[in-house]
C-alpha cells in the first residue's frame, strides 16, 4: 500500500505492506537511522519518533494508522527551537554513554519540554520512564532537561 | 571515521594530502614513525595539520575514544577540537591491549591503565618530530620551541604544526620522548574536556552497526532452537514465501539454526516468524534454573574442591568452634543477560581481492578475526575487521566463540557472497542467547568473639566458571582455580584473620560469559553485607568496622581506606534525613577502589526508594574525571538495577524470558541523584569501566537491612518480597 505523510516537514509517500512499523519504513527504506531499534514492542523507547508532535513508539506504530500524519524524527531536532535547546544540553553535559537510546530519550525531552516547559525532578521521571537507558545515564538525562529548560527561558 | 588498512590504499590516500607522518608503536615496544613501514600507527598527521588518533579500543559507552585522544592531544598540544578519531583495524601485534596478552581487545576496565603510556609517547614523539623540523626549518635551537593549540612557536617563530610535517615525517622517532610533567598538564585531569561523540550521538548521525546499509545488503536473522544445542533437521520456507521481501532461508553450516535472508530487517522478521523448522532435541540442553540453583546449593554443602588461598581449613574451623558468636548465610545469585541496549549485528562482505571485511562492533576483534580465517579458510590478513561503535556491550560483545560474528560468517558462507549479508538480532534472541552471567552461590560463616572482632571467615564460593573450557583457560585458571569466579572475595585487602575461601566449580547449562564487573558482580555482594551484618552483630559502626580490618601501611589497605572515609564523609554517613537510613559498602576492583553509601526511604515492606547514592573512587589519575564519573554513575546503575529485579531462568532448557517487559531495565524513576567523589591521585590510572558496579547492590542491601532489619541472600531483591517504590 502507499500513504502520503509529512515527514521532518516533507510531503512524502511510502510504499510499504499494511502492518509495516513506521520505525522500519524510517529506517530500512527511508534509510533515516537515527531512530533507533532497541526492543520492538514499545518497552524501551529507543524508537520514540513524534506523531503529530507527540512523542509515540515508531516500532508499535502501523503504516496503515497514519496517513496524512506529520511525523517527525532526530534528524529534524536541530531545526526545532526547544530540540536545539535540549541537543545542546546534552553535550554541554556529555549525557551520552554507548549513546544508542539516546535519540529516543531526547524525542522523549523535547515531548515533554513542550508540554510543561519548567518540569520537576518528579515530572521528568514520570515522563521519562518509559525510555531505557542501560547505560544507565539517567542522573544525566534529568540535568540535562532541566539545563535545556534554562536554555529555553533565556 | 573510516580506515583503509591496506598498503596501497594508504599510499594513495597519503599522496593525495601531500606528506604524512605517522607515529606507532611497533610490537617489540620501540617507537617508529615510517609511513612506508608503519601502517598501523597510534597518530596521524597530515599536512594541512589534521591530527587524528588511532584508537585502539572500541567505543561502548565507556569513553576510550575520550581518553585515548586526549592523552595525544596533551602531549602533542593541541586542543581538543583539533584532533579527530579513527578505530584502528585489528592488528593484535600492534594494537594488543597490554594487559590483556596477544589479544586486541577491550575489556577488565583495561583501556585507559594500558593505552595510557602508549599514547602519550605517540604523541611525545610527534610532538619532538615537529618540533625538530621547525627547528631545523628556521635554525633556531629546538629547546627554544613548544606547541601549543597546534602552533609551533619560539625564538620569534610561529606557524601551524602541519607546516612542518612534510619534514617531520623524513626524521627517526625519537626513542624516549619527553612525557609532560602533570604540571604541564592542560587536558588530562580536566572536567571541562568533553566527550568527542556527544554531539552525533545526540543529532541520530552517529552510525552503529545497526545503522548499517551497504549498496545491496541482505538482512539476515536466524531462527534458533528454544532449547541450547538443539540443531536443524529440516525447515519448511512455504509460508516465509508469501512475505514480500524474503529471498531465501538456509540452515546453518554447523546445524545451528537457519538463516533467513530477505531484503530489509522487517521482512526478515516476519519471514522467520513464517519459517517451521523441525529441530533435533536430543542432545539439546534440558535443565532447568531450579536445577542449577540446587546444584550449587548441594556444592556449597558439601567440602570445596579447592582450596583457593591454601589456608588452613581446620585452623578456621576451630577458631569457628571457639567463637562466641558465629553469623552465617547462604547466597545465592542468579543468571543476568547483559542486554546492551543495541541488539546484535554483524555485517560480512566479500572483498574485490577475495578477501573478507566484516563491519562489526568487536569487544575483543582477535577473536572474531581468527574465526573469520578459520570459516573462510583465508589468512588472517585476507580479513579486515571494520569497528564501528556499539550501542552498548557491558561484555556480551566479546566471547570465546565469537558467537554472533561466527553466525554471522557462517549465515554469508551459505550465500554465493555477491551481496553483504546484515545478521540482525531482536531484543528476544539477546535475551535468550544462552550467554549470562554466570550463577554463583556462596556460604559464609563468621565467628566473632565476646568484643566483635572477627576470629574465623569461613567462605565457600560455587558456581559456574567463566573461563573453564574456552582458550582463557590456558591463561587465567591456575591449579584448577578460575580466578573470575573468586576475585574480590579470596584477593580481599580486608585483613581478616582466620580466613580461608574455597571453590567447587558447578556445571554450565548455559554458555557462561564475562559481565560487567565479572566475578565482582557476586563476591562483592557477599563481602561487603557480610561485614555489614558482623558489624551489626558487633554493634560497631559498619565504617568504623570495615576500619579495623584495613588498618596498616598497606597501598591497598590505605586506598580503600581512603574512598570509605570519603563516601562516609561525603555522604553524611549517620546523619541521614528523617525518614531515610543509608547502607554503605567498599570495594577494589580492576585495581581501582569504590566505596558507596546509598540512601533509602521506606523500608522492605512498605517499598523503598532509592533517595541519593554518594561514591567515592580512588583510579589513580584521573584523565578525564567528568567521564570518570559518568562510568561512575552508570555502572552504580547497572549494579543496582539488576540486583533489584531481574534473573535470567530456565525451564526444561528453555529461557523463560523474551523481552524488557520481564527483563525489566533500570528506569530513570527508580534511582535518585548520584553523587561522584574523586580521590585526587598521581598514581598510574585504572580501571572506571566496572569498578562502580560491585558495592552498589551491597550498599543498597545494606541499606535495607537497616531500615528493615532483613538479610537477603538470594538474588534479585524483588525476590525476597522487597517492593521497591
Amino acid at each position: 500500500m502507499a500513504i502520503s505523510l509529512k515527514l521532518n516537514g516533507k510531503d512524502q509517500t511510502i510504499k510499504a505492506e499494511p502492518g509495516t512499523p513506521l520505525l522500519w519504513v524510517i529506517r530500512d527504506e527511508l534509510k533515516m537511522t537515527g531512530t533507533k531499534f532497541g526492543c520492538g514492542v514499545a518497552s524501551c523507547g529507543a524508537c520514540t519518533v513524534h506523531l503529530n508532535g507527540q512523542p509515540i513508539r515508531s516500532c508499535q506504530t502501523y503504516i496503515e494508522d497514519i496517513e496524512g500524519a506529520e511525523v517527525t524524527t532526530i534528524e529534524a531536532m536541530e531545526d526545532t527551537r526547544i530540540g536545539a535547546a535540549v541537543q545542546q544540553a546534552w553535550v554541554e553535559l556529555d549525557v551520552v554513554q554507548c549513546g544508542y537510546c539516546q535519540s529516543g530519550q531526547i524525542m522523549s525531552a523535547v515531548g515533554l519540554l513542550s508540554e510543561n516547559p519548567k518540569p520537576t525532578a518528579q515530572e521528568i521521571d514520570d515522563y521519562m520512564w518509559g525510555n531505557a537507558c542501560r547505560c544507565a545515564t539517567y542522573q544525566r538525562i534529568r540535568a540535562g532537561i532541566r539545563r535545556a529548560a534554562d536554555i529555553l527561558e533565556g | 571515521m573510516t580506515l583503509d588498512t591496506s598498503r596501497r590504499a594508504f599510499l594513495a590516500g597519503a599522496a593525495a594530502i601531500g606528506t604524512v607522518l605517522v607515529v606507532g608503536i611497533r610490537p617489540d615496544g620501540a617507537l617508529a614513525a615510517n609511513a612506508d613501514t608503519m601502517l598501523n600507527p597510534f597518530v596521524r598527521i597530515t599536512s594541512d595539520g589534521s591530527v587524528t588518533a588511532i584508537v585502539k579500543h572500541f567505543e561502548m559507552g565507556q569513553g576510550p575514544v575520550t581518553g585515548l585522544t586526549t592523552l595525544v592531544a596533551e602531549e602533542l598540544g593541541l586542543s581538543m577540537d583539533q584532533i579527530d578519531y579513527d578505530f584502528a583495524p585489528s592488528n593484535p601485534e600492534v594494537y594488543a591491549n597490554t594487559l590483556l596478552g596477544p589479544i586486541q581487545g577491550t575489556g577488565g576496565s583495561t583501556a585507559m591503565a594500558n593505552a595510557y603510556a602508549q599514547y602519550r609517547q605517540a604523541g611525545a614523539a610527534a610532538r619532538e618530530m615537529l618540533i625538530t623540523a621547525a627547528a631545523e626549518t628556521w635554525g633556531v635551537d629546538a629547546g627554544t620551541l613548544r606547541i601549543e593549540d597546534g602552533v609551533v612557536s619560539g625564538a620569534g617563530n610561529s606557524a601551524p604544526l602541519g607546516e612542518f610535517v612534510a619534514k617531520a615525517a623524513t626524521l627517526d622517532a625519537p626513542t624516549e620522548p619527553r612525557l609532560k610533567d602533570p604540571s604541564e598538564f592542560r587536558l588530562i585531569g580536566n572536567s571541562d574536556v568533553r566527550r568527542p561523540d556527544s554531539a552525533v550521538k545526540g543529532n541520530g548521525t552517529a552510525m552503529y552497526g545497526m545503522d548499517l546499509h551497504l549498496p545491496d545488503q541482505m538482512v539476515t536473522m536466524i531462527a534458533r532452537p528454544e532449547q541450547q544445542r538443539a540443531t536443524v533437521v529440516s525447515f519448511d520456507d512455504s509460508g516465509a514465501q508469501q512475505i514480500k521481501g524474503f529471498i531465501r532461508a538456509a540452515t546453518l553450516p554447523n546445524n545451528a539454526g537457519v538463516a533467513v535472508f530477505a531484503e530489509h530487517t522487517w521482512a526478515a522478521m516476519q519471514a522467520r516468524d513464517a519459517l517451521d523448522v523441525t529441530w533435533d532435541t536430543s542432545t539439546a540442553e534440558t535443565r532447568s534454573s531450579d536445577e542449577i540453583e540446587a546444584e550449587i546449593r548441594a556444592a556449597l554443602d558439601a567440602e570445596p574442591a579447592y582450596n583457593v588461598n591454601k589456608t588452613d581449613a581446620g585452623a578456621t574451623k576451630v577458631a569457628l568452634d571457639g567463637a562466641a558468636m558465629v553469623i552465617e548465610e547462604t547466597f545465592y545469585f542468579p543468571l543476568l543477560a547483559h542486554a546492551p541496549m543495541e541488539p546484535l549485528n554483524c555485517t560480512i562482505e566479500a572483498t574485490a581481492d577475495g578477501g573478507i571485511l566484516m563491519h562489526d562492533a568487536a569487544q575483543i576483534p582477535t577473536l572474531p578475526h581468527g574465526a573469520m580465517a578459520q570459516i573462510f579458510d583465508l589468512p588472517m590478513e585476507k580479513i579486515q575487521i571494520k569497528t564501528i561503535l556499539a550501542g552498548g556491550s557491558f561484555g556480551r560483545r566479546a566471547t570465546p566463540e565469537a558467537d554472533y560474528q561466527v553466525e554471522a560468517a557462517l549465515a554469508f558462507a551459505t550465500t554465493d557472497r555477491s551481496r553483504p549479508v546484515k545478521l540482525v538480532w531482536s531484543r528476544e534472541d539477546d535475551l535468550r542467547s544462552g550467554y549470562y552471567r554466570p550463577a554463583f552461590g556462596h556460604k559464609v560463616r563468621v565467628g566473632l568473639d565476646d568484643a566483635g572482632n572477627i576470629v574465623g571467615w569461613d567462605h565457600r564460593i560455587a558456581g559456574q566458571s567463566i573461563m573453564k573450557g574456552t582458550p582463557f583457560e590456558a591463561f587465567l585458571v591456575h591449579d584448577g582455580i578460575d580466578h573470575s569466579s573468586v576475585e574480590g572475595a579470596s584477593d580481599t585487602p580486608y585483613q581478616i584473620p582466620g580466613a580461608h575461601f574455597g571453590l567447587t566449580d558447578t556445571e554450565k547449562a548455559t554458555s557462561t560469559l564475562w559481565w560487567r564487573s565479572v566475578g565482582h558482580t557476586h563476591t562483592a555482594y557477599v563481602m561487603e553485607t557480610m561485614m555489614d551484618k558482623a558489624a551489626r552483630a558487633a554493634g560497631v559502626d559498619p565504617v568504623e568496622y570495615r576500619l579495623k580490618y584495613l588498618a596498616g601501611d598497606g597501598v591497598d589497605q590505605q586506598r580503600k581506606a581512603g574512598v570509605l572515609r570519603l563516601a562516609a564523609e561525603k555522604a553524611g554517613w549517620g546523619n541521614a534525613p528523617a525518614g531515610h537510613t543509608q547502607g554503605i559498602a567498599v570495594h577494589k576492583s580492576f585495581a581501582s577502589y569504590v566505596a558507596e553509601v546509598v540512601e533509602i526511604s521506606g523500608n522492605a515492606r512498605d517499598g523503598v526508594k532509592i533517595e541519593k547514592v554518594t561514591c567515592a573512587v580512588d583510579c589513580g589519575l584521573a584523565v578525564n574525571p567528568d567521564v570518570i564519573r559518568a562510568q561512575i554513575e552508570g555502572s552504580i546503575g547497572y549494579g543496582i538495577g539488576h540486583n533489584m529485579r531481574d534473573k535470567i531462568t530456565l525451564t526444561g532448557g528453555v529461557v523463560d524470558q523474551f523481552n524488557f517487559p520481564d527483563y525489566e531495565p533500570l528506569r530513570i524513576s527508580d534511582i535518585g541523584a548520584i553523587d561522584v567523589h574523586i580521590v585526587p591521585s598521581a598514581e598510574p590510572p585504572t580501571g572506571v569501566g566496572e569498578p562502580g558496579t560491585p558495592p552498589a547492590a551491597a550498599a543498597l542491601a545494606n541499606a535495607i537491612a537497616a531500615a528493615s532489619n532483613v538479610r537477603i541472600g538470594s538474588l534479585p531483591l524483588a525476590d525476597n518480597g522487597i517492593r521497591f517504590a
